[in-house]
């Protein structure tokens, strides 16, 4: 049916053409501009424990294209999920076939994703190479857009055509590590066992907290990977005996940090927890139960009971359309992400249809007076904000605590 | 999995869903829950042989395997329907202490909490019953008997699908006391558990000897031991490493498992 649908409009551009009455060149004026529909792929994480954020993030995308009015142009959504049951998170076989289904179908003209910064190294090279625009509202492991903060051949190993196509509008990690290594030694942190999940991300943002930990006098106890599992009674009994006042977890919320919070806090209950924004979710203090009091967790910008101005307004719509008051941090970074894309398509006009030309859009963002505030996104893709906030686990809820300022 | 979610709809039900405002522990609510994990698996686990099993009792040895991946599939979505995508917390219902460091005043690295007493005490007399069911009783010889001729023990007047029945019915009693030990001790499950707890049973079971009931017990407190030790001197992202190292080289030296008898060939 769409089919059909698609290649009589073809059809009838193709006359329009023959016509001859807009004398080539692509120039928008003149002649009968044909409705084109396009189409935006999200890929996230859909089953496992990030899917309360994931839900809330394609709401906020669904509530940004209802949002936006497009002249000629119908923008139809498909969110695709990146997570299997069998692994209960993010999974790389399924990103690159999500990746692949985008490239394939060639209504699709932006890609909303991923979640998982590990889920986001496996898209942007195949859609890089299709020339197709990458968005994503929660990735910030730093290599992948900023050379010299990851890997040695990071981030051109991710750019196989020479030409970026990726951006976030979330600041990345390099910038949080680093805010949560502060935070901790202004909260009387010490010594320091840093934990990471062994994922992308994990490693990435443990090693950059390690590193501003070394540099800010904090003595480090132990550094170590632990994968998912069902307890972690070995680790907190190792944790208590290395003489750690504080644990830094690097990781995401599926991979059970909430256990080890729990585990941690049986055998020694006044070692600190703190972990980064993969940790602040609801889902983690559910989890955690009793245990996710006084637990400490960082993030890009601020909570949405700090929100003002736009942002405050995008709340009260997010809260009148899907009755909750405080989403998770990502779902206005869902938004905003959309909302980009939506520009970028609005901009391209009559090549809507043109991946080259809404990415060239997208990436060229400047000044974007968001829900977010004015931003831009630099030459790597990054957005230029840098705000931060520390937030505490009290009674199952995350509660603001301070601004924490990139120094 | 599903023995978990029974256990937690279980409690759930009786009022302690969460150990928010639960002073002491509700042992009768933990036997309810236990009795319902129990009979809730034993049941279904008859009910999956019955429908998955049985028609396919003659088919070549394939075919049964292929619909226990399937009746796999169909309980992960039941758990799936049930509670949700996400991992759901398991109320903390023990008490928190501490024998090493409380009673005996040490201050070690090891620690023997309620909890561990608990998984001890309620997992050692099931062994044993189990062992004595199997060794002493008239349907444990039958299950023998049918587990090493099919063919002779129904010529010899036994029941082969009551027996076979039976033994799943007992596989399914145990698995849901297993689920209450697994949620108050990890405090904590989710709908793809029973994949984890599969593999790791059936390493054990494997380390220790298939078959042998006392061969499982011994290789499940190996596994658990490696695992501990190898977090403890080598790190958390090793345990797996360390756990399936020692597996391949049991499964070198001695193939049929640390108390394994070779018994021929098995399903």
């Amino acid at each position: 049916m769409q089919k059909r649908w698609l290649s009589a409009a073809a059809a009838i551009s193709a006359l329009a053409l023959v016509v001859g009455a807009c004398g080539g060149g692509g120039g928008g004026g003149g002649g009968a501009t044909t409705a084109k529909t396009v189409k935006i792929l999200s890929s996230l994480p859909m089953t496992g424990a990030s899917r309360t954020q994931t839900v809330e993030i394609v709401n906020s995308i669904q509530m940004a294209i209802a949002d936006t009015k497009i002249n000629n142009v119908t923008v139809q959504f498909e969110a695709l999920d990146d997570a299997t049951a069998a692994k209960g998170s993010w999974d790389a076989a399924q990103e690159a076939e999500n990746a692949r289904k985008a490239i394939n179908d060639k209504s699709v003209v932006a890609y909303i994703g991923t979640y998982n910064s590990g889920a986001a190294k496996v898209s942007i090279p195949l859609l890089n190479q299709a020339g197709l625009v990458m968005v994503s509202p929660a990735n910030t492991y730093p290599g992948l857009t900023k050379p010299g903060k990851g890997e040695a051949n990071e981030p051109n190993t991710y750019y196989p055509n020479g030409k970026r196509n990726y951006a976030r509008v979330v600041p990345a990690d390099d910038l949080q590590g680093a805010v949560g290594a502060v935070w901790t030694k202004d909260l009387g942190g010490k010594n320091v066992y840093i934990i990471h999940d062994t994922e992308l991300y994990g490693k990435g943002i443990a090693d950059v907290f390690r590193a501003k930990a070394k540099e800010i006098g904090l003595t480090e106890k132990g550094y170590e990977g632990a994968q998912k599992a069902d307890n972690y009674r070995a680790l907190a009994n190792k944790i208590k005996d290395s003489g750690a006042d504080f644990v830094y977890y690097g990781g995401i919320v599926d991979n059970n940090p909430a256990v080890l919070a729990k585990d941690l806090k049986a055998v020694a209950p006044n070692i600190k927890f703190m972990g980064p924004d993969g940790i602040n979710c609801s889902e983690f203090l559910k989890q955690a139960g009793p245990a996710g009091d006084g637990v400490y967790s960082t993030f890009g910008g601020v909570p949405p009971e700090k929100y003002t101005g736009k942002s405050a307004d995008w709340l009260k719509a997010y809260d009148a359309k899907y009755q909750n008051k405080s989403p998770n941090a990502y779902a206005i970074y869902g938004y905003e992400a959309a909302k980009v894309v939506l520009a970028a398509i609005a901009k391209a006009g009559d090549k809507a249809d043109d991946r080259a030309t809404v990415l060239a859009n997208v990436m060229g963002t400047k000044d974007y007076e968001g829900v977010l505030g004015k931003w831009s996104f630099d030459a790597n893709g990054d957005t230029t904000l840098t705000q931060f906030s520390g937030s505490v686990g009290k009674g199952g809820a995350w509660v603001f605590e301070k601004e924490l300022a990139v120094k | 999995m599903l023995g978990t979610f029974a256990c937690l709809t279980t409690l759930t039900l009786l009022g302690f869903g969460t150990e928010v405002g639960v002073t002491s522990t509700p042992w009768w609510a933990l036997g309810l829950a236990l009795l319902a994990a129990m009979i809730f698996c034993g049941l279904l686990n008859v009910l999956a042989e019955r429908i998955a099993y049985r028609p396919l009792r003659r088919a070549p040895r394939l075919a049964p395997l292929i619909s226990a991946i399937g009746v796999s599939f169909i309980f992960v979505n039941i758990g799936l329907f049930w509670q949700g995508p996400t991992p759901r917390r398991f109320p903390d219902l023990l008490p928190q202490y501490d024998f090493i460091s409380q009673l005996f005043g040490l201050h070690t690295l090891v620690r023997f909490t309620f909890k561990d007493l608990f998984v001890l005490a309620l997992a050692i007399p099931l062994m044993l019953a189990l062992a004595w069911v199997i060794r002493n009783t008239r349907m444990g010889k039958a299950m023998r008997a049918v587990a090493q001729d099919t063919e002779m023990s129904l010529q010899m007047g036994i029941d082969v699908n009551r027996v076979i029945s039976f033994t799943f019915l007992l596989g399914g009693l145990l698995a849901g006391a297993a689920s209450l030990m697994y949620g108050l001790y990890n405090n904590n499950t989710v709908f793809t558990l029973g994949f984890d707890a599969g593999l790791k049973a059936f390493t054990a079971a494997v380390l220790g000897g298939i078959g042998n009931v006392s061969g499982a017990a011994l290789g499940g407190f190996v596994l658990g031991l490696l695992s501990a030790l190898t977090v403890t001197y080598f790190g958390g992202q090793w345990e797996n490493v360390g756990v399936f190292s020692l597996l391949v080289i049991i499964l070198v030296f001695k193939p049929t498992g640390l108390l394994g008898q070779a018994l021929g060939d098995r399903a």
